[in-house]
């Protein structure tokens, strides 16, 4: 079971609904038992991030989010994946899960629309299990705000004025997504079929 | 680099896919949750379901649509037509939507668009402007499907809307609509040079090429067509490969 962790933060059916779809089994939750029973986890979420983080705080999650991510794999979608890292500095500075190392700020100005909204084509910056027998490589973004991290963190990355991280991961269970994978067609839902080919890998 | 997407439109009417001239001899010609699920095959980036039910009880129907599409449909999809207040923004993005598009109520109530922008963020609020030309270079905005001329400065309108939040314009030329002559590039061109959110080219579209002509004439982000694709003249995926041999990218 893939528990997607329900902390009141944007709209977290597409994701159950993709998982549906492949026929995995998932449960829309936010009971720590669940977290430590579920075989993968899925951190949603849209919106903006100081909101998100007293939200994920208020559920009383953080510390087993953190321990259960070192055990099994473990996904940030969206503002999901952005909580992952140490800090942002969306609104205000604010603490993050620091799962993966870098920061999350504004995407710098260079002339272009913000947000990056749509479908933009993953370059690959490092290999990654979640990339396996992809298609066509263009997945669906809708976003102000991006992560800034080392290059040992990256996986793959877009170009929209600079280099925009799109995949990112600590090397071991945790993979953060900043496009929405339950909304890009049949490349995101190999992607998510990829997340849950992890389970039981060490 | 963002691919220029191609979004199949599908007139809804109490649940039932319709297509009619200027809403005059509709006729029902399908299920719009197996119709989104062909143009999803067919590659669509976006799927746009414009509600032309009548009756106020009659609008439920559009989000059981929304909701059934979302478990089979993995793109994003829109919803126009009767949202009037930040309730329907509510409910159609809960029932699946990942956008709205306001159109006749936001030129009435232009509140709606700060209020969804405020409160759900400017990527899920699309205004849908129809515009027609009043003299060359100048068009005004209508309301009711086309049917009242506001005598609202279309430049201006689009300008405010950018300013009160919206994420993106969707553009109908009620000069080309039904035409099928190509999408009305000097319209498109003004409007894209007036705002630096995305606009969608509508209304016109006719044969293979005007796609490709869109983009490669004007800055435009997306183009959409509803007929054209309903009743299989062509397949988003022809559209797109013929885009992709002009050298424009496409998904």
């Amino acid at each position: 079971m893939i528990a997607i962790i329900d902390y009141g933060a944007g709209n977290i059916f597409s994701v159950k609904n993709a998982l549906d779809y492949l026929g995995l089994e998932s449960k829309l939750t936010s009971e720590k038992s669940d977290l430590e029973a579920a075989d993968a986890l899925i951190l949603p979420g849209v919106g903006a991030f100081p909101a998100a983080w007293r939200k994920l705080c208020e559920s009383g999650l953080v510390d087993t989010i953190k321990a259960q991510s070192q055990v099994k794999p473990f996904m940030g979608i969206c503002l999901g994946m952005q909580l992952l890292f140490e800090k942002s500095f969306e609104f205000e500075e604010c603490e993050g899960l620091g799962l993966v190392k870098g920061y999350v700020d504004k995407i710098p100005d260079t002339g272009l629309v913000i947000p990056h909204m749509g479908w933009n084509k993953l370059e690959y910056a490092n290999p990654c299990p979640l990339f396996e027998g992809l298609g066509d490589n263009f997945v669906y973004f809708v976003h102000s705000y991006q992560a800034f991290c080392p290059d040992g963190e990256l996986n793959a990355y877009v170009e929209y004025g600079g280099k925009v991280p799109a995949v990112v991961s600590d090397g071991k269970f945790v993979y953060g997504c900043q496009f929405h994978p339950e909304k890009s067609g049949k490349t995101g839902l190999k992607i998510l079929e990829n997340f849950a080919g992890l389970i039981g890998t060490r | 680099m963002l691919a220029k997407r191609i979004i199949p439109c599908l007139d809804v009417r109490d649940g039932k896919v319709v297509k009619g001239v200027n809403f005059e001899g509709i006729k029902e010609v399908g299920d719009p949750v197996e119709c989104a699920y062909e143009y999803n095959l067919q590659g669509a980036d976006e799927i746009v379901f414009y509600d032309i039910t009548a009756s106020h009880e009659g609008r439920g129907v559009i989000l059981d649509v929304v909701c059934e599409t979302a478990k089979k449909v993995f793109v994003p999809l829109t919803v126009g037509g009767g949202i009037k207040t930040v309730d329907d923004i509510r409910n159609t993005l809960r029932a699946g939507a990942d956008k709205v598009s306001v159109n006749s109520q936001a030129v009435q109530n232009p509140q709606l668009i700060r209020d969804g922008a405020d409160i759900f963020g400017s990527q899920c609020i699309c205004v849908g402007v129809d515009a027609k030309a009043v003299s060359p270079g100048k068009w005004t905005v209508y309301i009711n499907g086309g049917r009242i001329d506001m005598g609202l400065d279309l430049i201006d309108w689009v300008k405010k809307c950018e300013q009160l939040g919206a994420g993106e314009i969707c553009l109908n030329s009620i000069d080309t609509d039904g035409v099928r002559g190509g999408f009305d590039l000097p319209m498109l061109k003004a409007v894209v040079d007036a705002v630096k959110i995305p606009v969608i080219a509508s209304g016109g579209a006719g044969k293979l090429g005007d796609f490709a002509e869109a983009f490669l004439e004007t800055d435009c982000s997306a183009a959409l067509a509803a007929s054209l694709f309903h009743f299989h003249e062509l397949t988003v995926g022809q559209v797109k490969d013929d885009c992709r041999s002009k050298g424009i990218i496409v998904r």
